[in-house]
């Protein structure tokens, strides 16, 4: 940003230059664009577009019946529910791991942050699997939990603490290179001024990250709704009660009732495609806010 | 109310409190867990162990899941490079919408791409049909384990490299220009080795993700023994034959690979914000 008004006034046929030294032909060109645009198309949007033509295939009756479904409204509430848990916890983490992580120097710190970053890099089957290790009928924790008649493992317990292993590092890592680059000196203002330390994080540091939180929230939010293998593992498949909405899916796709699968699908798609507008107007808003605001500039809150 | 001096004076409070908090958190959710695998596995004597993850149905599992993954690695990488190129330096009708699309494969929750890649590629689908007459079959063989892994890799090179080359410097590719090399040289002894760990680390974040991915992959798979089984399925059928220890055991391979993989990603990324910094 600040390069093109330092830099000295460049004559103006530069930019006609730049078109024709640096630009490919533009046979070249819509080569490029037209292999991009097919293989786009054939891997994203046409198997998008498929969800929802199968899942309208057999009429708008089957689709909604499909929904109705007992099990199915289970599965959705049981989803919605994980996620509710889920996500705050999550949330709160990325709060307090980005505020140590970004505002502190300390030593080991990029060994924590590769191990927050760890989740992503193991397989769900295996996310899902310690979680047995440790609560199922053999783990470690398995004899006193049956002792005191508590279920984690083939129960909500379990979908939950595996949900939260596979969505655990995304508030963390939206929020911690945004606070590195905005630096301590609006907090330590504020605490200049007499404001406490929450005071500080509420009125100064939470303005500033709201869009970096939601969007990790966002991200966030869609894996656990949408999170299929580590909760395949610790659910145990039971209808109606620790099935969550894509191992509803996997059920009536496996029972051949292919209308319904892909109608309790196309639900999932439609969540992916708001995270994905919602994913898109967050980049536009603070490309927006930052290509008004200077960082210097006063904010208003 | 200052537990460690930091390296320079800090006036913030609260971190003690914040760092505790995840340190606490992150041994409660993923270290004490993650260890539980391999305390779980030390149990077994090194023969034992190496017995139950080198039969030959689980050897071809690992030869399948590393095979397919580089491939689709391998096809993300070359067409990634190409959406970036695209989405950074053109402009087109419809750019903004295929911009946003790249990211689907992570908001789109992997049960559903897998049911619906098996259905467009099964014999009777959109495109498995139009394939059939050539007698190629994707849907239930390897061809359809890359095709789903190829799916769920797609977002990380395009949005590795996508960075980088809106970073380029136009200024250099202007003096190679008017030193008199052609576009495909500038391309090939200019820009692409600016771009070359951004690529490679994009590769990499693929391949980690190919390798244990399951979701999309069991639906297309067929998931026969020997032929198309993915070590996750392995791990899942040893675990209901109520087999942990035998789960355990490909868990704890898996794990070590991912931990190889994580320290190969977090070299090149080291490599490629040290270029970064060379360059500007």
């Amino acid at each position: 940003m600040s390069a093109t008004t330092t830099r000295p006034a460049s004559p103006a046929p530069a930019v006609a230059l730049k078109r024709t030294a640096t630009g490919e032909h533009p046979a070249i060109k819509w080569l490029l664009i037209g292999v991009s645009v097919v293989f786009m198309v054939l891997f994203l949007i046409i198997p998008l577009v498929a969800v929802f033509f199968e899942a309208l295939k057999k009429g708008v009756d089957v689709y909604f019946a499909a929904l109705a479904e007992p099990d199915a409204l289970a599965a959705i509430k049981l989803t919605l529910l994980v996620a509710g848990i889920a996500v705050p916890v999550n949330l709160v983490f990325g709060v307090a791991a980005s505020w140590a992580i970004a505002k502190f120097d300390f030593r080991g710190k990029s060994l924590l942050i590769t191990l927050i970053d760890l989740p992503f890099s193991v397989s769900p089957i295996v996310a899902g699997l310690i979680y047995v290790l440790l609560f199922g009928a053999q783990g470690w924790f398995g004899p006193w939990l049956q002792a005191n008649d508590v279920k984690v493992i083939f129960a909500v317990p379990g979908i939950v603490l595996a949900t939260i292993f596979v969505t655990f590092p995304f508030v963390a890592r939206e929020l911690i290179p945004l606070m590195e680059t905005q630096g301590n000196e609006e907090e330590e203002a504020a605490l200049v001024l007499g404001a406490t330390g929450w005071q500080t994080f509420w009125k100064v540091t939470l303005p500033n990250i709201k869009w970096g939180l939601l969007y990790g929230v966002i991200l966030c939010n869609a894996r656990a709704m949408g999170e299929f293998g580590a909760v395949s593992v610790v659910s145990g498949h039971i209808r109606g009660q620790t099935n969550t909405m894509p191992l509803h899916v996997e059920i009536l796709y496996n029972e051949y009732q292919f209308a319904a699968a892909f109608a309790v699908a196309s639900l999932l798609a439609l969540l992916a495609l708001v995270t994905l507008g919602l994913k898109s107007f967050i980049e536009w808003k603070t490309r927006h806010e930052h290509a008004v605001l200077p960082l210097e500039a006063p904010r208003q809150t | 109310m200052n537990p460690r001096p930091a390296k320079r004076h800090n006036v913030l409070p609260g971190f003690g409190l914040s760092l505790g908090y995840t340190l606490f958190y992150l041994c409660l959710i993923v270290l004490i867990p993650l260890s539980a695998a391999f305390i779980r596995t030390a149990s077994l004597s090194w023969e034992q162990f190496w017995g139950i993850v080198s039969t030959p149905r689980v050897v071809a599992s690992y030869q399948l899941t590393f095979g397919a993954s580089l491939i689709g690695a391998g096809i993300n990488a070359v067409f990634g490079l190409i959406v970036a190129w695209v989405l950074v330096r053109y402009s087109f009708p419809g750019k903004r919408l295929l911009d946003a699309m790249v990211d689907l494969p992570f908001a789109l929750p992997t049960a559903v791409a897998g049911i619906a890649l098996t259905g467009l590629y099964a014999q009777n689908g959109w495109i498995g049909a139009l394939l059939a007459p050539y007698g190629i079959k994707v849907a239930f063989t390897q061809l359809g384990i890359i095709v789903a892994l190829t799916f769920i890799g797609l977002p990380f090179v395009v949005r590795t490299v996508q960075p980088v080359i809106e970073d380029l410097e136009r200024e250099l590719e202007e003096a190679a220009a008017s030193l008199g090399a052609t576009r495909w040289q500038t391309f090939m002894n200019v820009i692409l080795p600016v771009i070359l760990p951004a690529l490679l680390t994009g590769f990499a974040l693929a391949l980690a993700r190919a390798i244990g991915e399951y979701g999309s992959v069991v639906f297309i798979a067929g998931n026969i023994p020997m032929q198309t089984e993915i070590t996750p399925l392995l791990i899942i059928t040893k675990l209901e034959q109520y087999d942990y220890v035998g789960a355990t055991a490909l868990a704890v391979v898996m794990l070590v690979i991912s931990f190889c993989m994580l320290l190969v990603i977090n070299l090149l990324q080291w490599w490629a914000n040290r270029r970064a910094g060379r360059e500007s």
